[in-house]
């Protein structure tokens, strides 16, 4: 009998080229979640072909099941490509805005901190501010570790968008 | 050209020459169109639209071609979903439309509107939903080639009813399917490795599912077998792409399959898997099954290979192609040898074929099987219920040709059988058709006796009627205590009655030297039959595995093999 591989559980993600329809991403997610996987994030935009949309799933497994989730996304007529998104080769992006309570006393604290780890803050009035976070998905959560001890009164964040390093390397 | 003149000619451009379905207010346009055309196309009028999609997906699976059935908008259309999903789960290629509201009261919770889009997602292998006149075709020529290429499977498409009487304008001409691209021939590597796994293996056997029927793959298969002398077994969906007559058929394996053909399995070093998923049905506990054998696993569907079960070498491809191709190999490299093996299992074949005369009183399920043997010829075509009749059906039934038996398996649908046999009668009007079902099964769907009557279809049902729900009391017996609950359906209503009231005839037999006599006679007749035998109430259909239970854990006593086989 063939070796079941070893269970290590990581971080997959993949991009996935579809036909622009209603009801694909639906049909899409559907799918995954019958199935039992467990999507961590997903995001969807058009790309510069008419009628063909790209989606960006994250989502954490062993290899065997991400290969198996992969075959099965690929069995959806509405699917065109699937591509690799492993972050060893990708750039990976992620976009967070976060609403803080800001007391006089925390306003300049926030936004010291804000400037180290250059991100911006993109509204202001006397209770809050609203900081946005662009960058690595890990970038995102150590920023919002920071701004725990300061009341985070809303979060929200598109999920990672990634997109293939072009290199030699690469198949 | 108005959308439901559209419909029908890309129907019958597509070969369409039958279909199955119930009227309403969504479809009446397409319906007064099938009127122009009643010398080309023929209507067969259901009386549940479960039965019209049951009756589609048996079409399909005894001709090959896609199977249509057609269903009016909400509650017609749901009652479309139980026969969809049953294909879809046996990879049947049905094409079922559906109709729905006009376009501008989509979304608007319209009278007899169901969101049949969202709920056929998941149960079909595509689906569309048709908004301009001017894509009837491309879209129904796209639904075929998706039906029927690749892993069969169902499509499902929405018809609304102001698309059926709008005008073609600009018909679209592109039917492209960008994301559809199914990987025909097998790697030639692949092969060629498959061929030395093969040679270099004591103890093969071949797995044969439902693949080899869907594929046309049952003359490869021979080829491969009478080569090189290895021994077949078949799940529920591959039974009759073997003859099960052949001194090398172990029958169908599983759960309720035969002893010795889950020996053969446990036994082997190589187990040759084409067209088959592996479901739990056959494997029983995935940590045990096949622990002492190597994996090939040829399937056209990639994701079935290494779901289950790890493959040591997966090939992807039609089954006929790449048999075809392996056959001419191996034709190249082997000597057929005289096996131990195969004499071994060739020895216990023989030894576990049972043929009983049990003249017990009431009638015992086996003996009603083992005189059915008798009379069902070759080219005759059974379908079956769904429980203990649907088990002892495909356990002890002998079938050599193919596409003679059809089962639902992967759903187990209950009613399954009487509308699958209409469907099956229709595409081959000129063998006899049976139906063998279960007293709960044929309940299910018997409004259908008022389609054989007034279609004139002929099928001779036979009922196992035990009084209960058979398959379920049995599970209740073994692993409940004994706990029956809500599992005694008492013998109501007379089922001979019924076809009376259906204006057809019906036959009660409760001895076991009535059986062929009125199986002759039901033959002779012109109309169809409903023959309903009484059998033992609280009989098993043994040997099995318990679910997830290893496959050498079978127990219950088989007739005939001495002492325990494991």
């Amino acid at each position: 009998m063939a070796k079941v591989k070893q269970s290590i559980e990581r971080v997959h993600i993949i991009g996935v080229l579809v036909e622009d329809h209603p009801g694909v991403l639906s049909k899409l997610s559907g799918m995954i979640s019958t199935r039992g996987f467990n999507i961590d994030t997903i995001t969807v935009g058009k790309t510069m072909n008419k009628g063909i949309s790209h989606i960006v799933i994250s989502l954490t497994g062993d290899d065997q099941t991400i290969e198996q989730l992969k075959k099965q996304v690929n069995k959806l007529v509405d699917t065109i490509k699937i591509i690799d998104l492993n972050p060893k080769h990708s750039v990976l992006r992620e976009h967070c805005l976060v609403k803080v309570e800001s007391s006089a006393e925390a306003r300049d604290d926030i936004i010291n901190i804000s400037k180290l780890h250059k991100v911006n803050v993109v509204d202001m009035n006397e209770q809050s501010m609203i900081i946005e976070v662009v960058g690595r998905p890990e970038k995102v959560n150590n920023f919002l570790r920071m701004m725990k001890k300061y009341n985070i009164k809303n979060v929200c964040r598109t999920g990672v968008n990634a997109m293939r390093r072009d290199s030699n390397n690469n198949h | 050209m108005l959308g439901n003149e559209a419909i029908v000619k890309a129907l019958l451009e597509e070969n369409v020459t039958h279909l199955f379905g119930f009227p309403g207010g969504s479809v009446m346009p397409l319906y007064d169109e099938f009127l122009n055309h009643t010398d080309n196309l023929r209507h067969v009028l259901v009386r549940h639209e479960q039965g019209a999609a049951h009756a589609a997906d048996a079409y399909a699976r005894v001709t090959g071609k896609a199977g249509v059935c057609l269903a009016t908008s909400g509650p017609g259309a749901t009652n479309l979903v139980t026969g969809i999903m049953t294909a879809y789960m046996d990879s049947s290629p049905v094409i079922a439309f559906g109709g729905q509201v006009p376009t501008g009261l989509i979304g608007n919770d319209a009278f007899q509107e169901t969101a049949m889009m969202g709920v056929t997602a998941l149960i079909t292998k595509h689906n569309f939903q048709i908004r301009s006149a001017n894509k009837i075709r491309s879209t129904i020529k796209k639904a075929f080639v998706l039906a029927l290429n690749g892993r069969p499977g169902p499509i499902y498409i929405e018809l609304p009813k102001d698309v059926q009487t709008s005008e073609v304008i600009n018909e679209e001409k592109d039917t492209h399917i960008a994301g559809f691209k199914p990987k025909i021939s097998g790697h030639f590597g692949q092969i060629r490795k498959a061929a030395d796994l093969i040679l270099n293996s004591e103890m093969p056997v071949i797995i044969a599912g439902g693949g080899i029927l869907w594929a046309n793959a049952c003359n490869e298969l021979n080829q491969l077998v009478e080569m090189l002398n290895i021994p077949v077994t078949t799940t529920i969906m591959g039974k009759s792409c073997f003859p099960e007559q052949h001194p090398l058929s172990l029958g169908v394996l599983g759960m309720h399959g035969r002893k010795v053909a889950n020996y053969a399995i446990a036994n082997s070093d190589l187990i040759i898997a084409i067209g088959c998923r592996f479901n739990d049905r056959i494997t029983g506990n995935l940590d045990t099954f096949a622990e002492k054998s190597k994996v090939i696993h040829i399937d056209i569907d990639s994701a079935e290979i290494g779901k289950n079960v790890p493959v040591d070498l997966p090939i992807v491809g039609d089954a006929k192609n790449v048999l075809h191709r392996l056959n001419a190999v191996l034709a190249k490299l082997a000597q057929k040898k005289d096996s131990i093996w195969a004499d071994k299992i060739k020895r216990f074949i023989k030894e576990c074929d049972c043929v009983l005369d049990i003249n017990s009183n009431p009638i015992d399920p086996r003996m009603l099987i083992f005189e059915f043997n008798k009379i069902i010829k070759e080219q005759d075509i059974v379908a079956t219920g769904v429980g203990q009749q649907q088990m002892f059906c495909t356990h002890f039934l002998k079938r050599s040709r193919p596409r003679t038996i059809i089962s639902s398996g992967g759903a187990g649908t209950m009613g399954f059988g009487l509308p699958a046999a209409l469907g099956a009668k229709v595409a081959v009007p000129n063998v006899e058709v049976y139906n063998f079902d279960g007293d709960g099964s044929f309940a299910m769907t018997m409004q259908e006796l008022g389609t054989l009557k007034e279609e004139n279809i002929k099928v001779i049902s036979i009922i196992m009627n035990n009084a209960y729900l058979g398959m379920v009391r049995q599970w209740a017996e073994l692993f409940f205590d004994k706990r029956y609950s809500a599992v005694h359906l008492k013998r109501t209503p007379d089922f001979a009655k019924v076809a009376n009231a259906y204006n057809l005839e019906g036959y009660s037999v409760s001895k076991p030297n009535e059986i062929v006599p009125t199986l002759k006679e039901a033959c002779n007749s012109d109309e169809a039959v409903v023959i309903d035998v009484h059998v033992k109430e609280e009989a098993n259909i043994l040997p099995m595995f318990a679910t997830g239970g290893n496959i050498t854990d079978m127990f219950g006593d088989c007739i005939h093999i001495p002492g325990k086989l494991f």
